[in-house]
């Protein structure tokens, strides 16, 4: 893959909430084009947040953000969450049928542009008027995928989307998000699941305690990682290979 | 000795019953006899030292501006006491002021505009100090809802701004759920009203001796004045509230809630 662009920079980022530094000093980049770029790290390593940099619902303390090479602060944050869709841990859906989920996110869709977003998502169309309270976890979730879908983003942001969802869901939110990114959509991918890291990703960004892992840091987090898998899922794991921080692992 | 009046005799009379709340403390182990003690000595303080001032305040023949005087000193003094009992409110004291402010002179224009009741210093200070009460109440039970609302849907809201709503429209739901849980109750307290119990000023008056059909047509009015006065209380602090809960970048600010 040729990446031209750069999509996101992160410039010396600093957050702190409150006395907690929760990212220290991240300097890291993400290519633009189609691909899946995983956030990796322990929960608290700061993940979710270097993801919430990128559609503002965060702001550095200090450094800087930028998003195609402009700084974040310059640009108008609801054009920019338009330009930056986000599905978010647990299905969001709001009160309503799917219908008006996605009427919420864009209000003058029409039956052709409400259909178009159900089908990326791959939900069929009689979800329409399915109420959000009925569907299950995995329908829930590919329906707040339509619903950020509906508004035509040039960016997917996904904080930890399969973490309420059983394993097979899990698979097809993954190979839609890998439809996606073979489209030509760029992902950020927050996960803490290894596996699912390597079933997905085209880059990766480890965080370790806020900061940017070091090599050492990444073979050690993976190992840890495998540790605790193996410990609980009580099956053997390939080995995988892993380089430092940042890393294209050769696919897509 | 007007039919209603308590006599000192009366009040010590009516301590009897202090004797026994103190008694079932004691007898159920519920360490509470020092509060008890405290509240009862606090609450005789403090009325009669009101009671004195009041004496001078509502006195026909002082200057009126004194009535007026003691209306802002008890919004004042709401303000302040809303601060204290929420102060996870962001903002609070400010918002409160300009809350209970806004309802008080609204109410205050109503009531006397229109002539409910005269332009007198005996009215002016009692059924102001009903609606800041009544107000101060709503006030902190709305900036407490509005606050923990927005912590727990924050991710209904953040959803709502992550897909490009800017913060007015974002907030919409939780506030609309948190203004009606915070007005709901007066609602209800009038709905229950004559029913389930007699309010303060109809018990004064039929205490008094007035006429039980004059003493509900002075509460009847009171009463929608009161929620009247909640109603406007309770949008501008929850508007307020949820104005300072948001950046200007739109965005919704953590706020640590406190235990109740």
């Amino acid at each position: 893959m040729i990446l031209l662009t750069v999509l996101f920079e992160f410039d010396d980022v600093v957050v702190r909430f409150g006395d907690d530094v929760v990212l220290d000093h991240v300097t890291a980049s993400v290519p633009d084009g189609g691909a899946i770029t995983c956030l990796l790290g322990a929960s608290g390593a700061g993940k979710s947040t270097l993801l919430r940099l990128c559609n503002r619902l965060e702001v550095p303390s200090s450094g800087q953000v930028r998003f195609r090479g402009r700084p974040l602060d310059e640009i108008d944050p609801l054009q920019l969450r338009r330009t930056v869709g986000m599905v978010f841990q647990r299905p969001t859906l709001f009160p309503g049928s799917v219908r008006e989920n996605l009427l919420v996110a864009e209000s003058g869709a029409g039956e052709e542009r409400m259909v178009e977003a159900l089908g990326r998502a791959r939900l069929p169309v009689r979800f329409l008027d399915r109420d959000g309270d009925l569907l299950s976890g995995g329908e829930a979730q590919r329906a707040c995928l339509a619903r950020t879908l509906i508004t035509h983003p040039e960016v997917l942001l996904m904080d930890e989307p399969t973490s309420a969802l059983d394993p097979t869901a899990t698979r097809a939110l993954e190979e839609l998000g890998r439809s996606l990114a073979d489209a030509g959509m760029p992902i950020l991918w927050v996960t803490h699941d290894l596996d699912q890291a390597d079933r997905i990703a085209d880059r990766r960004i480890v965080l370790v305690g806020g900061r940017l892992a070091d090599e050492h840091q990444v073979d050690h987090y993976l190992a840890s990682e495998e540790a605790f898998h193996h410990h609980h899922d009580d099956e053997l794991h390939e080995g995988h290979a892993h380089g430092e921080g940042e890393v294209p692992d050769g696919r897509g | 000795m007007a039919e209603g009046d308590v006599g000192w005799w009366g009040l010590a009379a009516s301590l009897l019953l202090i004797a026994v709340t103190l008694g079932i403390s004691a007898w159920r182990r519920l360490g509470l006899e020092r509060d008890v003690l405290v509240a009862t000595g606090r609450a005789l303080v403090q009325l009669l030292a009101v009671g004195y001032v009041l004496a001078v305040v509502i006195d026909p023949d002082q200057p009126i501006a004194y009535a007026w005087a003691w209306l802002v000193f008890m919004v004042l003094f709401a303000s302040w006491t809303v601060q204290r009992r929420a102060p996870e409110v962001p903002g609070v004291l400010l918002l409160a002021l300009a809350a209970l402010g806004t309802s008080t002179a609204l109410t205050t224009l109503v009531i006397f505009g229109l002539g409910i009741f005269p332009v007198e210093a005996r009215a002016i200070v009692p059924v102001g100090g009903m609606m800041v009460g009544n107000a101060m109440t709503s006030t902190v039970l709305a900036g407490r809802r509005i606050v923990s609302e927005f912590s727990e849907k924050r991710a209904d809201v953040e959803a709502r701004l992550a897909l490009g709503q800017p913060w007015s429209d974002a907030s919409r739901p939780a506030l609309r759920s948190a203004l009606r849980a915070a007005m709901t109750q007066q609602v209800e307290t009038t709905k229950a009203v004559g029913l389930v119990f007699l309010p303060g000023a109809m018990t004064g008056l039929i205490l008094a001796g007035v006429d039980p059909v004059d003493a509900v047509r002075v509460q009847a009015a009171i009463m929608f004045l009161i929620l009247g006065a909640v109603a406007i209380n309770v949008v501008v602090i929850g508007t307020g509230v949820t104005r300072r809960l948001f950046t200007d970048d739109h965005r919704l600010l953590r706020v640590t809630r406190t235990a109740t």
